[in-house]
């Protein structure tokens, strides 16, 4: 264990330190969270509120609930038809480059794992953003690691003004930036951001993030705030599911969310459910106590403590979960994915980040969007 | 059968029909199904959504002989919301704009200062401005003084379905404003539909409560007659309802005249 090394609570130089106390609120309620002393009649009441409290949403997300599933999917459905109609939103991500100078012990593009790196030229981005947009998609995720030499925030940039010509709508999953950052790339073209804690237990985080600027807790903890400090307009939160107790995790993740937007109204708020995959040189790396029915309760619970939040449904899952899901609890879905650096146009100038469960094309998603008697949405924001 | 000649006159157009139908729910199916049972004449268009010259563009789905009523659904405060309604215009949706001006992704309530702001500058664009706002009788007045051609308060909250919950608020605007009403969020049943037309309100908007209806079709038919009738009764004059107890066939100060 290399721990010791920095204080993974202590700022770095460069990085902004804003004035906030939701990591604390977050951190205080989370410490509290026993989940084993919640009862099917916990569950029971929750249910039958219309708004759940933040108890209520701890009774949702404990043990007790696991028997409540159905119940749980039922009226998560309702609320999913009443905020979102049966409206889906179809995107997908583009890797730009998988350089990445953090030592995350979980993740294929760990500064460790020996694999092949690539970083995608403008040119070689303009190619691939043609080939995606082609496909009739209209929302684009740009996805790097985290490296600032070799994609630097400009870099980033150049690449979110070249997105913002084919698609109407720009989301970056890059390494967390200061609020002036964040500004910058709104103004190349980006309104959505998307940063995930991977677990909220610090001592966890410690433990698998050894090395790299990632290793600092509350620098990305704070990224969302900063993020709509610089302007955009949504941020998405998530953990990694499985990475340390899926439980807490989720009940931090629906925390942040709620404060965040309780100070931040106007803020967009969407949820990703991402879980540990296997990568190149650890195909054992999956989560083992987070199985298809925790990880559908965890979505329910999401869509029932935060029924106006959108819920990503991520690649990494089966088909066969994906489509029961989307309509249900998800509201987005990615399509015609690759997760190695390119892919679309040409071959891959990098590895992948992890094995995805559902390649699907666009069409194909399309189609089983409307089989299931929903509406693909291709565009759904303008930016003026 | 109501008279021909009892339209809704907004922005100088005429519209037979009363209800009018949102689509930001629907299945671009669902709704040329409505449209085509001829049930609405005016059909809201989130322009976020409108997909020009891509897939499952909504504005393909929407007959010649519709009003479309573009709204400004995403706009945070007026400058968005101008921007917006401008874009409309550009891409061919003509001088109507529904202006939704929303700074809560939680419950979706307007913003109704920046509504004024935003109808004002858009009013002396030219567009038919269509204000959704929350009922309150000083923000109507200046609704009306930013020369708005509409008034559209909520009944309930956005994809409620739980009806006139701002019922009082309502009738109060109804009274002492002069322009077309349009009860735009959560209206769940015919029912709710008709009652807020008995009121006196001009037209309803609904979405969720057709789209998440069993039979769309027949709900919408079903929201069509509502409103009708509703508008049927508000012409005929509510009949007197009694409330605390019934009233003397003889008047009670008929006493004063017997000498």
């Amino acid at each position: 264990m290399m721990t010791g090394q920095e204080n993974h609570m202590a700022y770095r130089e460069g990085m902004e330190a804003i004035d906030s106390d939701m990591m604390e609120k977050v951190q205080a309620l989370v410490e509290t969270y026993d989940y084993q002393r919640y009862t099917g009649d916990d569950v029971r009441r929750a249910l039958r509120k219309e708004r759940l409290s933040i108890e209520d949403y701890r009774a949702v997300l404990s043990p007790a609930a696991a028997d409540y599933l159905e119940e749980m999917a039922a009226k998560a459905t309702m609320e999913t038809r009443r905020h979102f109609g049966n409206s889906i939103q179809m995107f997908t991500p583009l890797y730009i480059s998988n350089y990445c100078e953090n030592h995350c012990v979980y993740c294929g593009f760990n500064c460790q794992n020996r694999i092949n790196r690539g970083k995608l030229s403008l040119e070689e981005i303009e190619e691939e953003l043609k080939e995606i947009a082609a496909t009739g998609l209209k929302e684009i995720l740009l996805l790097t690691g985290e490296a600032r030499q070799q994609s630097g925030v400009e870099y980033i940039g150049e690449a979110v003004k070249l997105s913002a010509r084919y698609f109407s709508t720009v989301g970056i999953e890059i390494y967390p930036l200061n609020s002036d950052e964040y500004a910058y790339l709104h103004e190349c073209g980006s309104d959505f951001v998307c940063v995930y804690q991977e677990t909220y237990n610090t001592d966890k985080y410690e433990q698998v993030h050894l090395r790299g600027p990632k290793r600092i807790f509350p620098y990305r903890f704070h990224s969302h705030e900063r993020a709509l400090r610089g302007g955009m307009r949504g941020v998405a939160f998530g953990a990694l599911l499985g990475l340390d107790d899926f439980r807490k995790d989720a009940f931090a993740v629906g925390l942040h969310a709620h404060l965040l937007q309780q100070k931040y109204p106007h803020a967009e708020i969407s949820f990703s459910t991402p879980r540990l995959r296997p990568y190149i040189n650890n195909a054992t790396n999956n989560s083992n106590d987070d199985h298809e029915r925790q990880l559908l309760q965890t979505m329910l619970a999401y869509r029932l403590f935060m029924p106006f939040a959108g819920i990503t449904i991520s690649t990494r899952e089966r088909a066969g979960f994906r489509d029961h899901v989307i309509g249900m609890a998800a509201t987005k879905i990615s399509a015609g994915v690759r997760v190695g650096v390119g892919g679309h146009k040409a071959e891959e100038k990098g590895d992948e980040q992890l094995e995805i469960a559902d390649p699907r094309s666009v069409p194909e998603v399309h189609q089983m969007l409307l089989s299931r008697g929903l509406q693909p949405v291709y565009t759904d924001f303008v930016r003026v | 059968m109501l008279s021909m000649n009892d339209q809704l006159v907004i922005g100088g157009h005429e519209f037979q029909s009363r209800l009018i139908l949102g689509s930001g729910k629907f299945s671009l199916e669902m709704t040329q199904t409505v449209i085509k049972h001829g049930v609405v004449e005016m059909v809201t268009l989130a322009l976020r959504r409108a997909n020009v010259g891509g897939q499952e563009n909504i504005l393909e789905y929407i007959p010649k002989g519709i009003t479309v009523l573009p709204n400004t659904s995403g706009a945070r405060n007026a400058q968005e919301a101008v921007r917006i309604a401008r874009l409309a215009r550009e891409i061919g949706c003509g001088d109507f704009i529904k202006l939704e001006v929303i700074h809560d992704s939680k419950y979706l309530l307007p913003d109704n200062y920046e509504t004024v702001k935003a109808t004002e500058i858009l009013a002396k664009e030219g567009f038919i401005v269509m204000p959704y706002m929350y009922p309150d009788l000083n923000v109507a007045r200046a609704l009306v003084n930013a020369g708005a051609a509409s008034v559209m308060p909520l009944g309930a909250p956005i994809g409620s379905n739980k009806g006139l919950c701002t019922k009082d608020f309502i009738r109060i605007l109804v009274e002492e404003i002069d322009l077309p009403f349009i009860v735009d969020a959560g209206i769940g049943r015919p029912s709710q539909a008709c009652e807020a037309m008995e009121m006196g309100v001009d037209a309803v908007m609904c979405n969720t409560a057709i789209a998440t209806a069993g039979n769309i079709a027949q709900m919408a038919r079903a929201f069509k007659l509502a409103v009708e009738a509703g508008r049927a009764a508000y012409l005929a004059g509510l009949g007197r309802v009694l409330e605390a107890r019934a009233e003397a066939s003889s008047p009670l100060t008929g006493f004063l005249e017997e000498c």
